[in-house]
């Protein structure tokens, strides 16, 4: 953590997206989090995803639970929407927040402990109920808060800080999300925003439950040799399955690519994500190929990362429950209650 | 890029812009630090030993600390107006508030023991007291004649009293006078031969340019009682010769001299002041503030009226033709001055200042004294050693290059001073002394830094002037009365602290973004290398300041390099707050010029190798 406010100063040439507010404007306080943990620089994607897509802050909720992870949304969109929920219950207030008003964007910004422990029954259901929000996983594979316990994503076999060897088996969250049914599930390193940066505008423009599982090394407990969560493993063990561009239609970003077949994906409203393959055959649109895939790689102790499984044609909670148009919180007495005549009716027919 | 090299002591001297501005290279933000702490007398002797000084500068000078300041690019598009440090009334407030009797006791004391060696000076202006200064406590005797009876030079005769106090000029010149300097006022050297012929070990010429520019045009003569050289007039106006001048002035001229006499003439009975200027405003040689100046004491400022003739009724000047012009530009962006065609514009007026210009003259040294003379009459001088072809000669101050100001003959007092030292101890006086540099981490804790590294969000705080209708009344009473202890505390927190640099340690570095994600100034990148304009473009935030170095790293584990565009950098020490390795550290740069002495010669090279 840090002192100092860090100053309102920018660089001359920061400029403005077509909401009006510069970079800076969607950061949030310091980071009182360790120097150097991977959740900052997961908070700075969040804040260029959101810059770059012209987000109004004010349109935001970011929702989180307990722990270092869920400490984070008060470092990026301070103008947003917050709520920081009892430890693992953020997926359920997010569901009821979404329920009442749709129109918002979602942001479940939650770690191993909040989401793979305690909250692993409340992650389950909001995935399968395919709630249109993004979920964020910060995943380090420590509880760093009490010192550096492994939590239920720490791989078999690995280290902890004070040498003891992990005896469990890891919880697969990316696993878990496609079994579930999530229409968009991806895994980032938080040390290498390129990916990651797009990943995240990806997992916005998408419709329907977004889950990306970010590693993010614990530099204060989970950064020694024999730790699978470290700087040096993940960079080692880093296996792309796809770099990727996201393309909002206002203007394309090109990147020169050396080689390799590219993928358009083409979501709901008409946004495109430009995938390069990285990995021979495999494809972003085949579920269980995507879950064959990261088995096979998980076995030989690499980390895939990348977009992994997106649904073009997906749906949500809303549209399964078949809601009307206008938010639940904005329906008055007039739309939500039929009248005497309408209840005389209903009673009539339970008679 | 390849990997900077910050061992040279020129990298991290260029990232303290105020510092590589100053032609004495004062370590500024040092100084300015210490007037936040309140410990004048500290900041005092930093100025003294490196600008000689720091009272009659911290009211005069030239500053070009000032446009250098990064604080002035860092604010730009960040508010109203970017302004830098007041670097130079700062210097004022350590000058004011220093404890005079315990400088005193401070200072070096003049020479135990002399060494036998005789060196003149002449003229008693900033450079040769600067001379004097460097040389005399060595256990040289050194010798300042001065035309006029005391030392100041310029600083005193030309420096009107309402912007410097005489009891400064005193004090300061005082302070070289005490080291045992041999001091002969009322004296003036008007034989160089003569003055070779005293055998003087070595001689120094810092007498000035001392010739105001004359505008021959007519009706010149024929009003002559009326049309003064404002550089004359000026120093008459000191030595009171002159106390009043007519109610309706004209000053012709754009330099900080015609400010001077449009000032002055306003306190002795000019009502109606105009300064009349050939080219554009913009154009005009005067300070910015020292326009500012003249603008708030009621000075209207005219421009493109190049003059034409002096008007005169029975011998008495009445006013003045000007032809109008604009300027145009040639194909090779030269300007030129082209007459409008409307008719000549007429000024009345009772008295004409011309301050167009001044001139060396060296009437005085015979042309077969053995110093060669080139372009434009001048002496022809080596700009390092400031040696004539004469080899006992040396020159410095507007006497060597022409017409500069105060600092610039500061700093030629110092290198005329280490040649005369080496040349008189046989050594080769083209190799010149390294500078003494210490670069030490400011780290006091985890989070704590023995500098104040919350940047102030305060625009430039304005110098209080005395009530106008006060000032105008007398031509001592000075104007500005310089920061209070609360403007200067807070003035003085707006400084960046650019000599805290970042130094960046690659071996330690796990490539974790922190330092990029925290930077307010988006100066860090970790990218694939490539040649400079490549980088330049790519990096987080473009940097297109290019007299700003880029800090590369050499390769890191990844392959990349780190890169820091050093342009806008707040030196905030955030990115070493953030590192979880230690890999950014903030170290103190301190940089001092080395003056004559035992530091300049051969052999204490070898001894610190």
């Amino acid at each position: 953590m840090t002192y100092i406010v860090k100053p309102k100063l920018h660089h001359p040439s920061l400029g403005c997206n077509a909401a009006g507010f510069t970079r800076r404007d969607y950061e949030g306080a310091v980071s009182t989090l360790c120097a150097g943990c991977g959740h900052d620089s997961i908070s700075a994607a969040i804040i260029q995803a959101c810059w770059e897509l012209d987000i109004q802050p004010h349109r935001v909720a970011k929702l989180s639970g307990i722990g270092c992870s869920s400490k984070t949304p008060t470092y990026f969109l301070s103008a947003s929407h917050g709520f920081n929920t009892v430890h693992g219950r953020m997926p359920s207030v997010l569901t009821g927040a979404n329920l009442a008003n749709k129109e918002l964007l979602y942001l479940g910004v939650s770690g191993d402990g909040d989401s793979a422990s305690i909250g692993i029954g409340q992650f389950v259901h909001a995935i399968r109920r395919g709630v249109n929000m993004v979920y964020i996983v910060e995943n380090n594979g420590v509880y760093g808060l009490t010192k550096g316990q492994f939590s239920a994503t720490a791989d078999l076999g690995s280290k902890s800080k004070k040498g003891v060897t992990n005896t469990d088996n890891p919880l697969d969250m990316v696993g878990m999300a496609l079994q579930l049914g999530a229409s968009f599930v991806a895994r980032g390193f938080s040390g290498d925003k390129s990916q990651l940066v797009p990943l995240i505008k990806a997992a916005i423009k998408h419709k329907g439950a977004a889950f990306i599982d970010v590693i993010s090394p614990c530099v204060a407990f989970n950064n020694h040799p024999g730790s699978t969560k470290s700087y040096d493993y993940v960079r080692e063990h880093n296996e792309a399955a796809n770099r990727l561009d996201f393309i909002d239609g206002r203007e394309e970003i090109t990147v020169d690519y050396a080689e390799g077949e590219l993928i358009d994906v083409t979501q709901h409203d008409g946004n495109v994500i430009r995938l390069r393959k990285l990995a021979g055959s495999y494809s972003p649109h085949d579920r269980v190929a995507a879950m064959n895939y990261l088995h096979e790689r998980s076995a030989k102790g690499e980390v895939v990362t990348g977009l992994l499984y997106v649904d073009e044609d997906s749906h949500d909670l809303h549209g399964h429950m078949n809601t009307v148009s206008a938010p639940l919180n904005r329906l008055g007495a007039k739309e939500l209650s039929p009248g005497t005549v309408a209840l005389a009716k209903i009673n009539a027919a339970l008679r | 890029m390849k990997p900077t090299d910050i061992r040279k002591p020129d990298y991290f001297h260029k990232v303290v812009d105020c510092q590589w501005a100053c032609p004495a290279h004062t370590p500024v933000p040092e100084y300015i630090r210490l007037i936040a702490a309140g410990r004048h007398d500290d900041a005092y002797l930093i100025n003294w030993k490196s600008n000689v000084f720091p009272g009659i500068l911290g009211r005069t000078c030239d500053r070009p600390c000032e446009p250098a300041c990064r604080r002035g690019r860092v604010e730009e598009n960040n508010g109203e107006k970017p302004e830098p440090v007041a670097i130079c009334r700062l210097k004022r407030v350590c000058a004011d508030n220093k404890d005079s009797d315990a400088i005193r006791a401070r200072m070096p004391k003049p020479a135990a023991k002399k060494n036998g060696k005789r060196i003149a000076c002449v003229g008693a202006g900033p450079a040769s007291l600067t001379v004097a200064r460097d040389l005399a406590p060595l256990g040289y005797h050194v010798t300042v004649f001065e035309a006029d009876a005391k030392g100041g030079g310029f600083m005193r005769t030309q420096v009107p009293r309402f912007r410097l106090p005489e009891e400064v000029i005193d004090e300061e010149v005082g302070y070289i006078l005490d080291l045992g300097v041999e001091f002969r006022g009322n004296t003036r050297i008007d034989s160089m031969k003569d003055l070779l012929a005293q055998n003087f070990d070595a001689i120094f010429v810092g007498s000035g340019a001392p010739r105001g520019r004359d505008l021959e045009i007519p009706g010149r003569r024929e009003a002559a009682a009326n049309i003064h050289i404002g550089l004359d007039w000026l120093a008459s106006v000191y030595f009171e010769h002159i106390k009043k001048i007519g109610r309706r002035v004209i000053v012709l001229g754009g330099g900080n001299t015609a400010m001077d006499c449009c000032r002055s003439s306003r306190r002795l009975g000019g009502e109606d002041v105009k300064v009349i200027v050939r080219s554009g405003f913009e154009e005009m040689k005067a300070s910015p503030w020292e326009k500012e100046d003249a603008q708030h004491e009621g000075i209207p400022i005219l421009n493109y009226l190049v003059p034409k003739s002096f008007v005169h009724e029975n011998g008495k000047l009445t006013g003045m033709t000007f032809e109008k012009v604009r300027a145009e530009h040639d194909a090779k962006g030269r300007r030129k001055l082209v007459p409008t065609g409307e008719p000549d514009a007429f000024f009345e007026c009772d008295d004409v200042l011309i301050a167009v210009g001044q001139e060396n003259a060296f009437p005085w040294i015979e042309r077969d004294a053995g110093i060669d003379f080139g372009e434009w009459d001048m002496p022809v001088v080596d700009k390092v050693t400031m040696q004539s072809s004469n080899r006992q000669v040396f020159f410095g101050g507007d006497a060597a290059f022409g017409p500069k100001n105060i600092i610039w003959a500061v700093a030629h007092g110092h290198d005329a001073a280490v040649s005369i030292d080496k040349w008189l101890s046989g050594e080769d006086i083209h190799e010149r002394p390294e500078p003494g540099v210490s670069l030490i981490s400011q780290k006091m804790g985890i989070h704590e830094w023995s500098y104040d590294n919350d940047i102030s969000n305060d625009v430039r705080y304005v110098v209080p002037w005395r009530d106008k209708a006060q000032t105008l009344k007398s031509i001592k009473t000075e104007v500005e009365l310089g920061f209070d202890a609360t403007s200067a505390f807070a003035e003085a927190q707006r400084c960046l602290n650019c000599d805290v640099q970042t130094v960046f340690s690659k071996d330690v570095c796990i490539e974790c973004d922190a330092c990029v994600d925290i930077c307010p100034m988006d100066c860090i990148t970790f990218t694939n290398n490539g040649d400079e304009a490549e980088l330049r473009a790519h990096l987080s935030a473009p940097a297109m300041n290019l007299a700003q170095a880029l800090y590369v790293s050499d390769s890191l584990k990844t392959g990349r390099v780190m890169v820091k565009d050093e342009d806008v950098c707040l030196h905030c020490g955030l990115c070493a707050e953030r590192c979880p390795t230690g890999a950014w550290d903030m170290r103190k740069f301190f940089l001092e010029m080395t003056h004559a002495g035992p530091g300049c010669h051969k052999h204490a090279k070898k001894e610190a190798a």
